[in-house]
């Protein structure tokens, strides 16, 4: 086997917690996902929905980027709080589950019995846990743009450890190896630090489009009073 | 007539374009923070794979899409196209993702506006 430089493998693989948990989260994830479609409609129109698919796009591109954080430790952003906030946890569960799904189909990233787990600890837990620290901090977010960053990289610290906290759930439902409370101390502390490199790359997203396009950053348009009706019929 | 922030979409794209294109041959070659975790307490050999020791990556199996042709983000297993595999990643997520949520969205209706109880 050739020893292949760059990025090898981000998520879990198969068999890192047995079939039944495997089969138990996979579940989790069927259901979340199912409910996060029927959710997802209200927040897609003809503007935010090419939005979405290019956050997506961008979440893609972005996992590819593993920074350093410790000697032979790397992290990659995963995402959750980065899609809450532009596109809502809907759309933003989605976004990160079809990163995951191709990734484990095209890429051999993430094993294809690890979807559900790794749904669920990215796509579900990360995106729904960070979306409701932001919401925690709208009022922050909502006074400035320096505000908003803020909320973003607290949104996004803790979307990361919480993720890794999934893992812990799992493997202490269903893997070996290695001590539980290793497992834990090392996954928390690892992502204490993945973390910190998440919550910058948040900040700075979602402070870009801000700049750029505040109509499009779900956190804090939805936080506007009104519905802006448009009299000009718009056809499709 | 459209509104479509079309030039914000198009800058949004180059960016992802020039991350997973070029921005990512600069990426660490180190195992994440989870791999790390998977793979302390075994000895791993040059391309990684757990030789001694005890750890949880030994229970991980061979991928079953590892014969993809892009697997591990090569073409092929190539050395440095790993910014040509991300450039086909993106494009493949955009249309997925951007063709399902095209799909689910509400279709604009002029005469229905979004009910205000909600």
């Amino acid at each position: 086997m050739e020893p292949h430089t760059g990025l090898v493998a981000m998520h879990m693989s198969d068999g890192i917690v047995n079939a039944p948990i495997s089969v138990l989260f996979g579940l989790i994830a069927v259901l979340g996902l199912a409910f996060c479609v029927a959710r997802a409609r209200r927040d897609l129109d003809d503007r935010t929905a090419p939005m979405a698919g290019l956050v997506a796009a961008f979440v893609f591109a972005v996992q590819m980027l593993n920074f350093p954080v410790l000697p032979g430790v790397s992290g990659h952003l995963l995402g959750g709080a980065l899609c809450a906030i532009l596109v809502g946890p809907y759309v933003g569960a989605l976004c990160v589950s079809i990163v995951l799904l191709l990734q484990a189909l095209l890429f051999a990233d993430g094993g294809l019995s690890a979807l559900g787990t790794n749904i669920t600890n990215m796509a579900l837990i990360g995106t729904f846990v960070g979306y409701g620290v932001a919401v925690a901090m709208r009022r922050i977010a909502t006074r400035s743009r320096g505000g908003l960053m803020l909320t973003a990289f607290v949104a996004a610290w803790v979307n990361t450890v919480v993720a890794s906290l999934g893992f812990v759930l799992e493997y202490a439902l269903g893997g070996q190896g290695l001590a539980l409370g290793t497992v834990f101390g090392l996954m928390t502390g690892f992502h204490a630090l993945i973390g910190i490199g998440e919550g910058i790359i948040t900040a700075l997203t979602v402070g870009a489009v801000a700049a750029a396009r505040p109509d499009l950053v779900y956190l804090t348009r939805t936080s506007s009073p009104s519905l802006e009706i448009r009299t000009q019929g718009v056809r499709s | 007539m459209t509104r479509l922030p079309v030039a914000f979409y198009a800058g949004f794209l180059l960016v992802a374009l020039l991350l997973a294109g070029v921005v990512s041959y600069a990426a660490s070659s180190s195992p994440d923070g989870l791999d790390a975790v998977t793979r302390t307490g075994c000895e791993l050999d040059e391309s990684g794979e757990p030789v001694g020791g005890t750890c949880i990556a030994q229970n991980a199996g061979e991928h079953a899409t590892a014969a993809s042709p892009l697997a591990d983000y090569t073409l092929g297993g190539s050395e440095g196209t790993t910014g040509i595999a991300g450039v086909v990643g993106v494009l493949v997520t955009l249309a997925v993702a951007g063709g399902l949520f095209w799909v689910l969205r509400r279709r604009s209706a002029p005469s229905e506006t979004p009910s205000r109880g909600e």
